[in-house]
């Protein structure tokens, strides 16, 4: 299938000439497809979002290209401009950015700046506040008058109410506790389904994009360096401890069972494929 | 010897004031010298607002917090309160407020007069305890997150405080800067006795805690060993929290009827009480292969 989003031997060097002259991703080469929900790891410092930073033109790349729908999205203003309707990036604690004096105005700003008709801003504004599960009395809130759950909530419909056709989170459920992560997460998946767009999802939490990506990047030192299925990342346990990351809790309970001898995948990575695993190995069916 | 006690403490935020909103509801608590106590709860359960009482940041409106002996409430003894209990915040962008990583780490120090050969002494040794001497001379913000996180925590080291209250202090940073913040404050409890008070997330943090304080609706709802309290994996659930990966997966082939013990929190726990009773269900079964379990 014809990539997205494409992105080549992308190169960004901070603080250029002075003494802290450092290059946060070097050569970078990644293409997604429509449709795929890619989950991208890394420690701090990785690079992570200074790639992701590029993906909608925030950044500038000091060497290299990044292409959406097979054209450079620096190739001129007005281009670039229109990158960040159709990638639409969602910060690492957007709930500090909201501003307007209601959730609506809030969540109808990036379509007004799209230069759209008021129905159509409607349109989306309410089926996007639906999607993240904003009730419709919140609507005519103060933002302010909001818990950060639901804060958090109005700035990702924020961006979803652009309807950008690739839609990027960075650590979208920091801070939240467990219910709340897995609701943002549950929300963000029925959209991704019934959308059918590109989803990619900046987290530290191993389960998390175990859970819910179809694809795996992982970032170290500046560069890509692992793209592949959750099952074939999660195999590589002692590399990606080496680079400060790690395997969810249930591939490391796989691991220690298929080290014990028992017939199980060591890069079983949900609990409910381990569970069904371990049940069929009952009853003296499968051990060793 | 207790470092901090609460007794039927009560908050309510000013604004709220009035209409009956209380996010703490008269709690009583006492946390020990030396211990290591995980605060878990979900979002608006009072678990923050907690913590905020804990170095007089937030005052009682009901009450008593006692650190050390000193009463929160007494303007005299606040800065005694404020020595002893460092706080370590969510987001670091927040607590740092000089333009080089030595001098921020440096601050609080300066402004509790300690003498200036000292302040270096410590000032280093904070760095090193959080792994980023060769930053010393850094502005923070060309720093990552889980970096300047780090910084903040060798901020409050440097205050030699005889406890440290880290307000989901690891939330924004990635597996290894978790471990490394963890590991420096468990070092910091054993080698210097620190009391540590953690407001956290992540249940894998909280099993590190040598008890377990689990609120909701601003009242304490479960107290005791994280063990224990991990077992009780539908009262956890009900309150939107979770219990780790591993009770749940022991919890799941309970209901299937296998006889595993929900006790086994770590990995390792958890893979060998999996093994045992597989095995053992494998001797009691009326027609199993017990040559092939035998080379096993």
């Amino acid at each position: 299938m014809e990539p997205i989003l494409t992105v080549e031997n992308l190169t960004h060097t901070y603080s250029a000439g002075t003494p802290f002259e450092r290059s946060a991703i070097r050569g970078i080469d990644f293409a997604v497809g429509p449709g795929e929900f890619v989950g991208v790891i890394g420690h701090t410092g990785s690079g992570k979002s200074t790639f992701i930073q590029h993906l909608n033109g925030l950044l500038k790349p000091t060497a290299g290209r990044v292409c959406f729908r097979g054209q450079d999205i620096w190739t001129s203003p007005r281009i670039t401009h229109e990158t960040r309707f159709h990638v639409g990036l969602v910060f690492q604690y957007p709930e500090y950015q909201l501003f307007e004096e209601t959730v609506y105005q809030d969540v109808a700003f990036g379509p007004k700046n799209m230069g759209l008709a008021q129905e159509e801003i409607d349109r989306r504004v309410r089926e996007a506040a639906g999607f993240v599960g904003l009730r419709e009395e919140w609507l005519d809130k103060s933002p302010f008058e909001l818990s950060g759950g639901q804060k958090r909530r109005v700035a990702i419909a924020g961006v979803l109410a652009m309807e950008p056709e690739v839609l990027i989170l960075d650590e979208p459920t920091a801070g939240l506790d467990p219910a709340g992560c897995e609701s943002i997460l549950a929300e963000l998946r029925q959209y991704h389904r019934a959308k059918g767009n590109t989803v990619l999802l900046v987290s530290h939490s191993m389960e998390e994009v175990a859970c819910h990506a179809g694809r795996i990047v992982v970032l170290d030192n500046a560069r890509i360096v692992m793209d592949g299925t959750p099952r074939e990342v999660f195999s590589r346990a002692k590399e990606l401890e080496a680079i400060g990351l790690g395997v969810p809790e249930i591939t490391r309970v796989a691991m220690r069972l298929h080290e014990a001898g028992l017939a199980v995948d060591p890069a079983t990575y949900t609990l409910e494929a381990l569970r069904t695993q371990l049940l069929s190995l009952r009853g003296g069916r499968g051990p060793c | 010897m207790e470092m901090l006690k609460t007794e039927r403490l009560s908050f309510a935020y000013p604004e709220r004031e009035g209409e009956g909103q209380l996010v703490l509801k008269e709690i009583g608590l006492t946390v020990e010298r030396g211990s290591i106590v995980a605060i878990l709860g979900h979002n608006g359960s009072g678990k923050s607002t907690l913590a905020k009482q804990f170095n007089a940041v937030l005052l009682p409106s009901g009450g008593k917090v006692w650190v050390d002996g000193f009463d929160t409430a007494d303007e005299a003894a606040q800065l005694e309160v404020r020595r002893r209990v460092g706080m370590v915040f969510q987001n670091p962008d927040n607590q740092i407020v000089a333009n080089v990583v030595e001098e921020d780490v440096a601050f609080a120090p300066e402004n509790l007069g300690v003498p200036t050969e000292e302040i270096r002494t410590r000032v280093d040794d904070a760095l090193a305890a959080v792994g980023m001497a060769n930053f010393a001379r850094y502005a923070p913000h060309l720093l990552s997150g889980g970096q300047k996180q780090r910084i903040a925590i060798a901020g409050v080291i440097a205050m030699e405080p005889e406890c440290i209250v880290l307000d989901e202090a690891t939330a924004m940073l990635d597996p290894q800067g978790r471990r490394d913040v963890l590991e420096t404050v468990r070092r910091l409890n054993r080698e210097r006795g620190v009391t540590i008070v953690m407001i956290t997330h992540h249940m894998d943090e909280a099993e590190c805690a040598d008890r377990l304080i689990v609120m909701n609706q601003g009242e304490v709802y479960l107290d005791g060993a994280p063990r224990e309290i991990f077992q009780r994996v539908d009262e956890l659930r009900a309150i939107g929290l979770s219990a780790p990966e591993t009770v749940k997966l022991l919890d799941s082939l309970r209901k299937e009827g296998l006889d595993v013990p929900l006790s086994a929190i770590s990995v390792e726990e958890c893979a060998g009480a999996i093994c045992a009773a597989l095995k053992a269900e494998e001797k009691n079964a009326p027609k199993g292969n017990e040559t092939e379990w035998n080379q096993f």
